[in-house]
């Protein structure tokens, strides 16, 4: 399913705040359904590149869920304001509009499509990155495959993502496992020590891994999931100026060497098609 | 309708060099890219001999009114170009610009006389913002080599051969002189500004490669004055580019002397920016307001 040609104006039908993080919901009466995985170009319609100054350029941000909307589809979106366009967007408010480009990029991809003898799927998200995680897992639920969630964020003022998970169907999923870094609630640590906890178990070789978040964490999940030959789809981010491919700017090593586009190669990517996730 | 060395054009708006994949953008949005294509002309990524990777990462930076780039030249070489991507680039509904760079006269050589041939190429653009791995010097930025590589290139083909122009020198009127003189039948301005920035998080350099290219509004003053000085300088055509983003930015760059214009860094932000920008200056709407104080 192609995207529609060009931008369009999309009105924000609602947002909220939510464990330090904004939510907010775009009504889209042109597009197509987005698959989980894919992402937007946004930029607010106002006081985006205006006089100069910045921001300037969209940005790409992952959709957190969709559905049925009054003449169309609703798109929620997860935005941790952290500079000036993410900070534009977390001060939305019901009744503006945004520049839309989308659904862009590719999917994740169902377990028995990544791997033939795969029984299940294992969510793994950090912060932000559990955005793509919300849909993914009611678009799972949906089709009957079995699924547990590792979700793991720093603090209360990061947990904005788990809400947004949980409002994807809280009954669906029969195990959600949290970790935290100041130890408020779940794990005290990392969510990662969750996921090597549970690939250590029996059945864990037959699931495939699912993952969204920090660098330094979807590389402890790639290297994790690739000592022990259990496949995972990472989604990845990288600075993007156009997400069509137009740019090249948001490329990743390869193992082979040369580049991917994460744009229109990903943002889903297997661990085996990179090298490794670089973080600082 | 303009015509622009004898190509007849749906309207003055092209791309710049590097600035849209439309390869990719047509597997991405489908077939409606080309029952609306943006751009009267299409300019291809700059091609080069040899296959290159292109830079580490990380390649753009976001600055006011603005980015900085650096991409590196990623493409499939001369031979995966011709065999991949020009039959591909051929099915637009636009006559085809090819961009080429080589380091040497022998590589501009070949690129040419491979590109040429193909009867899928309307025009030739020479990207001369590299090295000249014999001289160390940038072709681009000396009027004498600039001259001589023209001299050289020009009895390969009857094509028309169009000189993308470095901003980063003191004279760019001289060195436009010395492309027309080697017989360049146009000249393209303004690549990128050389351009840093540093990552305030880490205080070294947001760029992998250190530096890079500064595109978007930011530049468009800066284009708009070399561009007014070439076209004074040389009676060759001009195509001008530099931060256009709507129609009446386009309108100055014409009146600046400009033939055509190029869009580049706004379609990033808006990938139905070339026909917005054309249909902005066809309606009248691109009548050039002063700028407030």
């Amino acid at each position: 399913m192609n995207a529609p040609f060009g931008r369009r104006l999309c009105a924000v039908s609602e947002g909220r705040d939510s464990g330090g993080y904004r939510v907010f919901s775009l009504l889209d009466h042109e597009g197509p359904e987005p698959l989980p995985g894919q992402f937007y170009m946004l930029a607010a319609a106002s006081r985006w590149a205006e006089r100069g100054g910045r921001p300037f350029l969209p940005r790409a941000i992952s959709v957190a869920e969709t559905g049925p909307a009054a003449d169309g589809i609703r798109l929620d979106f997860l935005i941790e304001g952290v500079g000036p366009g993410t900070d534009r967007l977390c001060a939305l408010r019901e009744g503006d509009e945004v520049w839309l480009t989308g659904p862009l990029g590719n999917a994740f991809s169902e377990p028995r499509q990544a791997s033939p003898r795969a029984a299940g799927a294992i969510l793994v998200g950090g912060g932000i990155g559990i955005a793509p995680l919300a849909i993914l897992r009611r678009t799972f639920a949906e089709q009957g495959i079995p699924l547990r969630a590792l979700l793991g964020f720093r603090n209360e003022a990061h947990s904005g993502g788990l809400e947004l998970f949980c409002a994807s169907g809280g009954d669906l999923c029969p195990e959600v496992r949290l970790a935290t870094e100041d130890g408020h609630r779940g794990h005290h640590g990392y969510v990662t020590d969750l996921l090597l906890t549970m690939l250590e178990g029996d059945d864990a070789q037959s699931a495939v891994v699912y993952s969204c978040g920090p660098p330094a964490m979807l590389e402890a999940v790639r290297s994790l999931c690739a000592e022990r030959a259990v496949p995972c789809e990472l989604a990845m981010e990288s600075p993007m100026a156009c997400g069509f491919g137009a740019c090249f700017g948001c490329v990743v090593p390869k193992p082979d060497g040369g580049y991917m586009r994460l744009c229109v190669d990903g943002p889903v990517v297997r661990g085996e098609q990179i090298a490794e996730v670089t973080h600082a | 309708m303009p015509e622009f060395c004898g190509i007849g054009l749906r309207h003055p708006v092209i791309n710049g060099s590097g600035t849209y994949d439309a390869i990719a953008a047509r597997k991405v949005f489908g077939d409606e890219l080309l029952a609306d294509f943006p751009f009267s002309a299409f300019v291809s990524k700059t091609i080069t001999p040899e296959p290159r990777a292109g830079n580490a990462p990380r390649r753009i930076w976001e600055t006011p009114a603005g980015m900085i780039n650096s991409i590196g030249l990623p493409n499939k070489g001369l031979e995966g170009f011709l065999a991949e991507d020009l039959p591909q680039l051929a099915e637009l509904p636009v006559p085809l610009i090819v961009s080429v760079m080589g380091t040497s006269r022998e590589q501009f050589t070949r690129l040419v006389e491979g590109v040429a041939e193909r009867e899928e190429v309307a025009a030739i653009e020479l990207n001369v913002s590299c090295p000249n791995v014999h001289s160390g010097l940038i072709v681009g930025e000396q009027p004498t080599e600039t001259a001589a590589l023209l001299q050289a290139l020009r009895p390969l083909t009857a094509k028309p051969l169009i000189v993308k122009l470095t901003p980063n020198v003191a004279d760019p009127a001289a060195v436009a002189i010395a492309a027309e003189e080697g017989g360049a039948d146009a000249v393209s301005l303004i690549n990128t500004l050389k351009a840093s920035a540093f990552d305030p998080a880490t205080g070294a350099p947001a760029l992998a490669a250190g530096h890079g290219g500064l595109s978007g509004p930011a530049v468009r003053p800066v284009a708009l004055q070399q561009l007014r000085a070439v076209t004074a300088a040389v009676s060759v055509p001009a195509i001008g580019m530099g931060g256009i983003s709507s129609g009446a930015d386009a309108a100055e760059f014409i009146a600046a002397g400009a033939a055509l214009v190029a869009v580049g860094t706004e379609s990033f932000r808006d990938p139905r920016a070339g026909s917005r920008i054309a249909a902005e200056l066809q309606s009248g709407r691109a009548e050039i307001v002063p700028s407030p104080t």
